[in-house]
């Protein structure tokens, strides 16, 4: 049987030539910073700026606040409503992204070079000057309103937000962004002001730039756009404490098919193990088809459509996630399948083979990333959030082809606790109960 | 009906055009049709390969073995173990996946650009000579059955589409979901998968489409090496799916499902799909789409039902003409709560009545256009979304040319145009299925004679 894995490993020793990418760090006349790679093949820009903070932001009581007031920051600013502003922001097409997650505010925008002058003043309007309308506020409350009512009719929501609520309790962090339909019901126009001033502040601020765009223009446009903002917002809220015990939560609902989280703490994204482990996570679930876990509960067992694992490194706690969907009837196979390799990966470790397929995947995949204007803005801005350098790039691969057994194997033994596996199951799963 | 695609084919045969800057095709002798899109960004391509065939080619009864098929894809050929084709993608730093949709089904990998021949060879080795074995056909009809329970059967949203489809289309197979009726998958075997394998993939029925770090010349030596010598189907059916009769009769579902929490009402008309040539009409319907229930700032719907005096939360109209035979075009209304699903569909009507009384804002539609325009530009950011077009349209019935033209097409859309599709759409309850998406009543406490 002739295989084309001689030719792959022909390929492999041939690293990927990733064309290094030029990034230029460009201070503002102002005084803030960007990284920008300059794009000039395509006419426009991708700008993605983040805000460190995010809804952990939300105060006391007022559960989902920064929430809506990201929903709200496109929906009518200075002399335009909220018609007025769509309609001027589609005669640019330009398109403008808010988005909110626990440790970050995101704008995301593009823009055409042709009209940059015109995006970039009313992206400027947006930020600087929402008007949080009450007519705006009630509709946008009711859009939100509806999707927590979805999502208490959808097994992954419930699974997702029991695991938080599990991990994290009372902290920012155990509880969904959006809030619940009674904190969102009650909020006011001030509450939004409030969230607006403490999360949307110069003291926090992560940009990258990617396109048709010099540094000078750019620094301009920075100076333009952010320079008004006020200069702190509300400080960063303390770290989180992880919560539960191994066992097992089951959440019973009509559904023919189980789908469970689970987990245990993690790791910090600056820990020294991080990359060890992230190589590690690469072997036992994040790898596809090839992962540890892909292979023992669907290639062999065909007990599911897709089990995979992730780290959670967030900037106020940690965790070692996973997921899986299997019959009501198979998913407690499924678990125990799961458990097992947990147990197996702690005190034996991977292979060398598996090692060696992980690091290459990983370093071949990284180039890959860099896919697009926008989605490099995006790795920009995160790579600065981060804290990386801005050479990180270059030396990225090395310290994944850094890794060896031995850090593997500390890592697994300190990571992978099976004890601590703590499973939440929504759905109506048999052989399985509740711990205690 | 069989007929041979070989007379055709030598017509064709050896005739690259240079379509657009960065598009170029070629078609190889055995009648594989190629489309190479050039960015030089990054070293990066993308590789794949499309079969004109999806589950509105199956044979009646078998539902499902288009999709069933693509996942055996991966297990072991003559020269590859089972999951040896992700194994060396993924050696090799890459990702790949596969889809399968009404029209077409489609293997891709993004990899290191100098590793593109790798992809091919595999690709191509897989296309003749898989080799599958009972134990295949067990885990793999287990891991579809799990897939449908995840993306279908946990889903109220997923089954009330599924109920609406097979009520829209009265005779066409697109009335029969892609991923099977659950009783079908469970019957799937071994034969059932290489019967649809051995006629439909073929070069002959097969679009390779590579984009990204390449040179064309470089793509099509590399083609004719490894897709080349592949032998074609002799006797490939021409696409003639069962077609729609007249439709006479108005259709209305109630779902109820105690999982819904967002109560909707939906409705599909049977529209015309984009055609070889002739894409006005569609070009139309795509306009009005966007301009009745696009933006919901800015939109028909948007503005009368989500913004002034609030009576839904959501609005949206919808339609793709990326299609072989008819496709659909759709509203929906997601009601605020203090409306009824009745009064909701009522006001909905009465916005769509009013629209054609009154026509097209001229601004509204020149921001659309100004977007449509737009969007080609930050496309090009894309070239793995570039891709996809390609091999969609061109398994779709459409040409390099109608993908080229679309653009210009759309633009010419005029007000009278959209008013028109508009009464052609909506003026025609027969064609329509409309659907309730609700929570069942409470249930009476007692049951009297």
């Amino acid at each position: 049987m002739i295989r084309f894995v001689l030719t792959a490993l022909a390929f492999v020793v041939a690293a990927l030539p990733a064309r290094a990418i030029d990034i230029k760090e460009v201070t503002s006349p102002g005084g803030i910073t960007a990284w920008l790679v300059e794009e000039h093949s395509i006419p426009f820009t991708a700008l993605e700026i983040r805000f460190k903070g995010g809804a952990s932001l939300d105060r006391e009581g007022k559960r989902g606040a920064v929430n809506l007031m990201t929903g709200l920051i496109e929906e009518g600013a200075g002399d335009l409503d909220a018609t007025g502003f769509a309609a001027a922001r589609e005669a640019l097409a330009a398109s403008y992204g808010f988005d909110v997650g626990d440790d970050t505010f995101s704008v995301s925008a593009q823009f055409l070079t042709e009209n940059r002058e015109e995006a970039v003043a009313l992206l400027k309007l947006a930020l600087n000057k929402p008007r949080f309308d009450e007519a705006a506020i009630a509709r946008v409350k009711s859009q939100i309103v509806s999707g927590i009512g979805s999502d208490q009719n959808d097994p992954n929501e419930i699974a997702q937000q029991t695991a938080s609520r599990l991990a994290w309790g009372e902290h920012p962090y155990g509880s969904d962004s959006s809030g619940t339909i009674e904190s969102v019901t009650a909020l006011t126009r001030d509450d939004l002001l409030t969230a607006y001033n403490d999360v949307v502040a110069r003291d926090r601020i992560f940009v990258g730039a990617v396109g048709d765009i010099t540094a000078d223009e750019l620094g301009g446009i920075l100076d333009d756009l952010l320079g008004g903002l006020p200069e702190t917002g509300a400080p960063l809220p303390e770290a989180a404490t992880y919560l539960p015990e191994g066992g097992v939560t089951v959440v019973p609902f009509e559904t023919p098919q189980s789908v469970a989280i689970f987990g245990h703490e993690g790791i910090e994204r600056d820990d020294a193990d991080f990359f060890a482990a992230f190589v590690l996570n690469q072997v036992l679930g994040a790898g596809g088809f090839g992962s540890r876990l892909m292979q023992e509960v669907r290639e062999k067992r065909g007990l599911t459509y897709g089990v995979s694992t992730f780290l959670v490194p967030k900037d106020l706690g940690h965790l070692y996630l996973g997921q899986v969907a299997s019959a009501n009837d198979r998913i407690a196979e499924a678990i125990d399948v799961i458990r097992d390799q947990w147990q197996l990966i702690a005190t034996e470790g991977v292979t060398d083979q598996e090692l060696a397929d992980a690091k290459t995947f990983l370093t071949g995949a990284y180039p890959l990333r860099f896919d697009g204007n926008a989605r490099i803005a995006g790795i920009l801005a995160g790579m600065q959030l981060d804290g990386l350098p801005i050479n990180y790039a270059d030396s990225r691969n090395d310290r994944i082809n850094a890794i060896t057994q031995d850090d593997i194997k500390r890592v697994a033994a300190r990571l992978l606790r099976p004890d601590d596996l703590h499973f939440i199951v929504v759905g109506q799963p048999e052989g399985l109960q509740s711990t205690n | 009906m069989l007929r041979t695609c070989l007379i055709a084919l030598a017509a064709l045969v050896a005739t690259p055009t240079m379509a657009a800057e960065n598009v170029t095709t070629f078609m190889l002798e055995n009648g594989l049709e190629a489309v190479v899109i050039e960015d030089h960004r990054a070293p990066v391509v993308v590789h794949m390969l499309w079969y004109r065939a999806g589950s509105a080619d199956e044979e009646p009864g078998v539902s499902g073995v288009a999709h069933f098929l693509e996942h055996l894809l991966f297990k072991a050929t003559d020269k590859l173990a089972s999951g040896e084709f992700s194994d060396t993608v993924r050696a090799n730093g890459g990702s790949d996946n596969a889809f399968t949709s009404y029209d077409y089904t489609g293997y891709f990998q993004r990899v290191a650009a100098d590793r593109l021949e790798l992809m091919m060879q595999m690709e191509a080795d897989r296309m003749r000579n898989i080799r599958l074995t009972d134990e295949d056909i067990i885990t793999e009809r287990d891991v579809i059955l799990e897939e449908r329970s995840q993306r279908t059967d946990s889903d109220p949203g997923a089954l009330f589409s599924e109920q609406r489809r097979a009520a829209q289309y009265l005779n066409h197979p697109y009335g029969v979901p892609i991923i099977g009726w659950r009783h079908e998958m469970e019957q799937l075997d071994m034969a059932d998968a290489l019967e649809f394998y051995r006629t439909y993939y073929a070069p002959n029925a097969a679009v390779l489409v590579v984009a990204g770090d390449v040179d064309p010349a470089e793509v099509e030596e590399l083609a004719k090496k490894h897709y080349g010598p592949l032998a074609p189907t002799v006797d490939l059916p021409v696409r003639t799916r069962p077609q729609e009769p007249p439709q006479l009769a108005e259709r209305r579902l109630r779902f109820d499902d105690p999982r819904v929490s967002q109560p909707y009402v939906i409705r599909t008309y049977i529209a015309p799909e984009r055609d070889a040539g002739d894409q006005k009409m569609a070009a139309a319907l795509t306009v009005l789409a966007d301009i009745l229930g696009g933006s919901s700032a800015t939109s028909v719907f948007g503005r009368a039902l989500e913004l002034e005096n609030p009576k839904a939360v959501y609005t949206s109209a919808f339609y793709s003409g990326l299609s072989f035979d008819d496709t659909t075009f759709g509203v929906v209304i997601v009601p605020t709560p203090e409306y009824t699903l009745e009064q909701a569909e009522a006001e909905m009507d009465a916005v769509i009545a009013q629209f054609m009384e009154d026509g097209v804002d001229p601004a509204q539609l020149e921001r659309v256009k100004t977007q449509i325009r737009a969007s080609q530009i930050y496309a090009n950011d894309n070239v793995g979304g570039l891709a996809r077009r390609y091999g969609a349209a061109l398994t779709s019935g459409l040409t390099v040319e109608d993908v080229q033209a679309w653009p210009d097409v759309l633009q010419a859309v005029t007000e009278e145009d959209i008013i028109a599709a508009a009464r052609f759409i909506f003026e025609e309850r027969r064609n329509a299925v409309t659907g309730w998406f609700e929570k069942p009543a409470p249930e009476a406490l007692e049951v009297t004679q």
